[in-house]
């Protein structure tokens, strides 16, 4: 590993990061946050049901996990949810992001403080008022699919949304106001600027926020685990009853889907996000 | 920015809609918990707002004390632990070069993005009866006991025979699996602290004398402090009110207060005081919250200085 490596410079006082004390210490703690994940992902392939030694490579797992039916529909569910998620969350929180950085108006430091709320609040907090909130007002339950998705999506939108304004807040900071004023000098509306001089420049962080929003509801297991049903199961739900009952290969080639999905996903995002920042520091 | 008076209508158009997602899906339904809290159980189902303190009171009971001062216990080791291994990492990543620093914060960072249930399905694969630890650690004593078997000192009677550790399971084993899960969470702010302090101010207590954990203690710590407290408590609050990792790699004596709050929900069936028992948890974390935001006010005035 390059982190190893003999540097031929004499080490100066502050060069701590290159005394070994602490390049340990970063490895062992790198080892401790990826083994696990990275045992998980290996034992995905394991050729044995016990899953405890390693007794050859095979995908059957892979192959079980695409012929099980509840499991793809809860994989389905989530993609379903996530998608419609993303679309509600990020519309709100351009909508969100813009209004907290065009305007001024009363209450606005305790509207503010209402948007972080769902980001703060302890996630159980969260789920439970949602489960009592869906059982009071009697929504409908046994719908058709996907329909029989609306409490869950509706939820998710609710502590996705404001992740999304603040990522989309921050690009919309190297906007120039100067632009909105000129196409609003020029005779154009208050849609139009909106449509054709803000969005455009949004533009990445909507996708950085769109792309949040996916992986902020593939992943959400607590506020789900509140608002599901048993004919509305997720994938984390699904691996959630599957992990209490045993640790099967099974588990780790669902588990290992994932990852993998939400991986490409936030790799995707921080993309996204990178050119957002090179852009933002061009443009000043 | 502009006052909203101005485009009245463009305002409203854009405000309206996330005003009235956040008020009916989100507001009304902690409001409605709010209400709960205050309410009492009448039957089965039925719930009559009454106005009563009762369910708070029941959750100063000792039983209830007793689970929430458990867990601000674990979530204070967790916190402890993630600080002391965390300010070495961020050391590290501060003082390397861009490039590296760049992957080693992402390496710290990914794991966020990897679902909390497959993490810490992933830690009982490593703790069980039959996980990697307790394989390795067989291993070594079946491979040390057949080197002193060369020497005549075999068959277990040095090293005796491998019972497997129970590691699953305990209060243990939830501290360290919230460890696993918070420690992004301390190293970012630490990192960030770290990145904006001077450098010469250690240049200067190095050249002067002290020694590096002299200046570590007396020059870093305290220019690092707002960093440092944000980090706590940005460690903290999700660690307290976890579910999950209690839940799944507790035994029966260590549940926290969400899993106490998520039983009176489903299991039994006592909404008003899983309400208020919500309601506590909720208001220890803005607690938190009003503590950090004095701190990061102290900071900004003191750079103002």
């Amino acid at each position: 590993m390059s982190m190893f490596k003999r540097n031929p410079d004499p080490m100066g006082p502050l060069d701590y990061s290159r005394r070994f004390s602490l390049r340990f210490t970063v490895a062992v703690t790198l080892f401790f946050l990826y083994a696990p994940i990275i045992g998980l992902i290996i034992f995905s392939f394991n050729d044995s049901r016990r899953n405890v030694v390693w007794r050859g490579f095979t995908t059957d797992y892979y192959v079980k996990l695409f012929n099980n039916d509840s499991l793809m529909l809860a994989f389905g569910n989530s993609l379903t949810i996530a998608l419609f998620t993303t679309l509600f969350s990020t519309v709100l929180g351009a909508l969100t992001a813009y209004i907290l950085w065009r305007y001024r108006f009363p209450g606005k430091a305790v509207y503010e403080g209402g948007m972080a709320l769902p980001i703060v609040i302890p996630e159980i907090c969260m789920g439970v008022a949602m489960m009592v909130f869906f059982a009071r007002i009697g929504w409908p339950s046994g719908m058709m699919w996907p329909f029989n998705l609306s409490a869950i999506t509706i939820a998710h939108i609710a502590f996705s949304f404001p992740f999304a304004a603040i990522v989309i807040r921050a690009r919309l900071e190297s906007f120039n106001p100067e632009l909105a004023e000129c196409a609003r000098d020029l005779g154009a509306s208050e849609y139009r600027v909106f449509r054709d001089v803000v969005v455009p420049h949004m533009k990445p962080g909507l996708i950085a926020g769109a792309l949040l929003a996916f992986t902020l509801s593939l992943d959400d297991f607590v506020i789900t685990f509140f608002t599901s049903g048993p004919d509305t199961v997720t994938f984390p739900v699904k691996i959630y009853s599957m992990v209490r009952f045993s640790v099967t290969p099974e588990v780790n080639a669902a588990s290992t889907v994932l990852i993998l999905l939400t991986l490409v996903v936030t790799a995707f995002a921080l993309r996204m996000q990178n050119r957002n920042n090179m852009l933002g520091s061009a443009a000043h | 920015m502009e006052n909203w008076k101005r485009s009245g209508r463009a305002f409203f158009a854009a405000f309206t809609p996330p005003t009235f997602w956040l008020v009916t899906f989100f507001i009304v339904p902690l409001s409605l918990i709010w209400l709960y809290s205050f309410s009492s159980k009448t039957g089965v189902t039925e719930i009559t707002l009454d106005w009563n303190l009762g369910q708070y009171a029941r959750a100063l009971e000792p039983l209830y004390l007793g689970i929430f001062w458990k867990s601000i216990l674990m979530a204070s080791a967790t916190t402890a632990i993630c600080l002391v291994v965390a300010f070495p990492v961020a050391i590290a990543i501060v003082f390397s070069k861009p490039t590296m620093r760049m992957w080693l914060l992402l390496l710290v960072i990914l794991p966020f993005w990897t679902n909390l249930l497959i993490r810490t399905y992933a830690l009982i694969a490593v703790l069980r009866t039959n996980g990697f630890i307790n394989n390795g650690l067989e291993w070594i004593v079946v491979n040390a006991d057949w080197a002193l078997s060369l020497v005549g000192l075999g068959d277990n009677r040095i090293v005796g025979p491998f019972e497997p550790l129970s590691l699953l399971y305990n209060n243990t084993a939830v501290v360290f699996g919230l460890v696993y899960v918070s420690l992004p969470f301390m190293v970012l702010p630490l990192y960030a602290a770290l990145d904006r302090l001077d450098r010469s101010y250690l240049e200067a207590s190095l050249d002067l004398g002290a020694g590096h954990i002299r200046t570590f203690f007396s020059i870093v710590v305290p220019l690092a402090l707002p960093g440092i407290a944000s980090g706590i408590v940005i460690t903290f609050i999700p660690a307290m009110g976890s579910y999950l990792t209690p839940d799944l790699l507790g035994g029966t004596d260590s549940q926290m207060i969400a899993n106490v709050i998520a039983s009176q929900f489903k299991q039994a069936n006592n909404w008003p005081f899983g309400a208020a028992l919500s309601f506590l948890l909720m208001y220890a974390t803005f607690f938190a919250l009003a503590v950090r935001a004095v701190l990061m006010r102290k900071e900004g005035r003191g750079d103002a200085r």
